[in-house]
């Protein structure tokens, strides 16, 4: 049994099979893989007999369910209007230049992806971003290239 | 627990956290144990004051002295001079910006003085981790009453003559919708709490759940009760984490105190609560997409009926209230329907919490008395327009609401009041803009919001939404014209007649309310080709006075596109069809000589 045979089954195992279960089972892979890969939605499909385009299918309609391949960062820019009032669009130019990719785009190191995202509901602490889990907040081109350095420079 | 002389309560909503309210805990604490004084006065760190502009915050109980933006290496200070010597840190208060006095009690800050706070209660006053400081605050007590004195039908009774409406934006009275699920008969039902606040410019769920948990989960154990309903779910938006993480606290220490489970307080009463997540899909907050959502499939909505209190999650009757409302329960109960229904307007009692952003001097949140005027909530308790620009425009209600102006500040605030100027309450977010913003381009801004988070079930929502953006688009580039208004205002009729649920029907309010309100505006745009705010793009050129140029050739030399022409100590000149409008030049200009028109 691979890791991610290993992964699909054990969160099968503790959450169940009924349809409801779905979504904390996607969302248990993603935890771990960071996007729905095409043979983990196979998996899933499988254990919980499920047909595969139903799985892909519920995976695609939300934004938190990446099915293309995603760094081990997710880095999401909120794009909200009071964001872009208080300068999101330096923030993301000082995150494209640092990274040296573009928006959608995933660094070469698999490090890195950024994206842009719905209101965080951090309007009164504009601009703010999620990594992974991680709020940030009241960001200037130069906190954000400080936070993403320390990202890097972890392990 | 110990009695403590004197209490210093810490911000600890996820705001001031960010800015270092953790250190100051820390260094608080270190000092005290240095004086020897922890055994005297309790460090406390709580949710969120609202007034998250100066935070980090720390408050002094008991005199209400309220320090603004505190940083850890104050902590000294604050011990030495006013726990130990009683002297109040002077440079730490607030200074009024009007009257240019300084503050030191909160109770008299123009932020406080006209709220009333039922919801927000306990937020900045509690540890919300901890269920006895909950319990102090009369916590639990509307449950044990419920459970001990009242039948069902009695709390649904006090419920609805409270007059408490959905805060969730709806506005659909909450007795009602309770008396509905109770009389469904079935094996099974659902009480679900709407976390999923998505609204741009509304932050008030995650504040209360972050600050004051335990209220949420209360009151769902009351409706519960009412309906008959033994399962509880929380489904909450990913993007919270702290939210999450208090909540789980709070769930495990009900759960130990027996306020959940089985035989709540002994009264054969069973009643549990457990959390599911989003996934980043804004069209869930609607009660049958978030139901969907629940049970593993796409998050679409269904046309209603049934409603979810007939046939709801897995089929069974379910009460779906949000986060706001659920807090305002226990207050109601304990104090009563009477008390609650005198607060407000007629047809709109209690409170409403808004969320201030935007172009206003103190951005949080707040909590007044449903018919407080724009006015009073913009100047007096937001503190007025940043910078001291003019007040241009409010949005209310999300991409459901519209955009209120300078002859709207008077109008009362309640849900009807909104509804008859264009405008909805929403869930609370109110995001004020000034002279600089241009409205074509806020009505663009919420319509992209829209083409995206719509889940593409009914077409006049998934296309007409885009064809109204792609409306927008043209004249934010220059290239309306007079029609495409008419077309604007016929599309956007026609989607809300149309559309299947209240994401579609409401949709086109941004751009109706900005044609209304602002109509000279568009006429800019589409007539004369210019943005009256210079906010749009493709409408601005960047012209250089030849009376300030002194021909220093940075401007040229920076030019990304080598479109500014000129010979050294000569005025220069930018070629206007070449130009791709970056600023670079204007940023670099030392003489102030470029200049945007």
């Amino acid at each position: 049994m691979d890791f991610q045979e290993k992964l699909v089954h054990d969160l099968v195992a503790k959450h169940g099979t009924d349809r409801e279960n779905l979504l904390p089972i996607l969302q248990g892979v993603i935890d771990q893989e960071r996007y729905l890969s095409e043979e983990a939605i196979l998996k899933i499909a499988k254990e919980m007999s499920i047909p595969a385009a139903d799985v892909y299918g519920t995976a695609t309609f939300y934004s938190f369910l990446d099915t293309d391949p995603r760094g081990k960062y997710v880095i999401r820019v909120c794009k909200t209007i009071t964001c872009a009032m208080k300068g999101k669009n330096q923030i993301i130019q000082a995150i494209e230049s640092f990274l040296k990719i573009k928006v959608g785009e995933t660094t070469v190191d698999k490090k890195f992806t950024i994206l842009q995202t719905n209101c965080l509901g951090w309007c009164h602490k504009a601009p703010a971003m999620l990594v992974n889990d991680d709020v940030y907040t009241e960001l200037t081109p130069e906190s954000v290239v400080d936070i993403l350095r320390e990202y890097r420079e972890e392990n | 627990m110990e009695k403590y002389k004197m209490h210093i309560l810490i911000c600890g909503g996820t705001g001031c956290r960010a800015s270092a309210s953790e250190a100051i805990q820390n260094n608080l604490q270190d000092a005290l144990k240095a004086k020897g004084l922890e055994e005297e006065v309790q460090v406390v760190m709580t949710g969120c004051f609202g007034f998250c502009e100066k935070g980090p915050i720390v408050k002094i109980l008991p005199d209400n002295t309220f320090y603004i933006e505190v940083k850890p290496e104050d902590a000294e200070e604050i011990i030495e001079e006013h726990i130990i010597k009683g002297r109040k840190v002077m440079r730490l208060l607030y200074t009024d910006p009007e009257k240019k006095e300084v503050v030191s009690d909160s109770k008299h800050m123009g932020f406080y003085k006209k709220q009333i706070r039922i919801a927000l209660r306990n937020c900045g006053f509690i540890n919300p981790e901890n269920i006895d400081e909950y319990i102090a605050t009369e916590g639990y007590a509307a449950l044990g009453k419920c459970l001990a004195e009242m039948t069902p039908q009695a709390v649904i009774d006090e419920i609805k003559e409270s007059g408490l409406r959905g805060r969730g934006g709806g506005g659909f009275p909450t007795g009602l919708k309770w008396e509905f699920a109770s009389k469904n008969e079935a094996d099974q039902k659902y009480v679900v709490c709407n976390a999923d606040e998505g609204d741009p410019g509304a932050f008030m769920d995650r504040s209360i759940l972050e600050g004051d948990p335990h209220s949420v989960l209360e009151a769902m154990a009351i409706c519960g009760y009412t309906m008959g309903a033994d399962k509880g779910v929380i489904y909450i938006r990913a993007e919270y984490p702290l939210a999450i993480e208090r909540l789980k606290v709070a769930i495990k220490q009900a759960r130990e105190y027996g306020l959940l489970g089985n035989d709540i307080m002994g009264s054969g009463f069973n009643f549990d609560v457990e959390m599911r997540y989003g996934a980043g899909a804004f069209v869930c907050g609607e009660e049958t997409a978030l139901i969907h959502s629940m049970e593993g499939l796409r998050g679409e909505p269904t046309v209603k009926p049934p409603f979810p209190a007939e046939s709801g999650y897995n089929g069974k009757p379910t009460n779906v209230n949000n986060v706001e409302t659920f807090a305002n329960i226990p207050v109601i109960i304990n104090k009563g329907a009477g008390w609650f229904n005198k607060i407000g307007t007629e047809k709109s009692t209690g409170t409403k919490v808004f969320a201030l952003a935007g172009k206003i001097n103190n951005v949080g949140l707040i909590e007044v008395p449903m018919g407080t005027t724009l006015r009073e909530v913009i100047y007096e308790i937001g503190g007025g327009i940043k910078d001291g620009k003019k007040f241009k425009a409010v949005q209310t209600g999300g991409p459901s609401g519209g955009c209120l102006t300078e002859k709207h500040l008077d109008t009362p605030i309640d849900f009807d009041n909104l509804l008859a100027v264009g405008s909805m309450m929403g869930s609370g977010g109110m995001i004020v803009m000034d002279e600089d913003d241009c409205m074509v381009s806020v009505a663009k801004f919420y319509l992209d919001f829209t083409v995206e988070e719509s889940c593409g079930k009914c077409t006049p929502c998934r296309v007409g939404n885009k064809r109204l953006y792609e409306l927008l688009d043209k004249i934010t580039e220059g290239k309306g014209t007079k029609e495409d208004l008419d077309l604007l205002r016929n599309l956007s009729t026609v989607i809300k007649d149309t559309s299947l649920c209240g994401l579609g029907q409401t949709s086109p309010n941004p751009v109706l309310s900005t044609i209304e309100n602002f109509y000279d505006e568009y006429i800019a745009h589409v007539e004369e080709h210019k943005c009256p705010s210079g906010q749009c793009k493709a409408l601005m050129q960047y012209v250089i006075d030849p009376e300030l140029c002194v021909g220093c050739t940075l401007c040229a030399r920076n030019c990304p596109v080598d479109c500014i022409a000129g010979d050294r100590k000569e005025a220069h000149i930018i070629d206007t069809a070449k130009c791709i409008k970056c600023g670079a030049c204007m940023e670099k200009c030392k003489f102030n000589a470029i200049s945007i028109q």
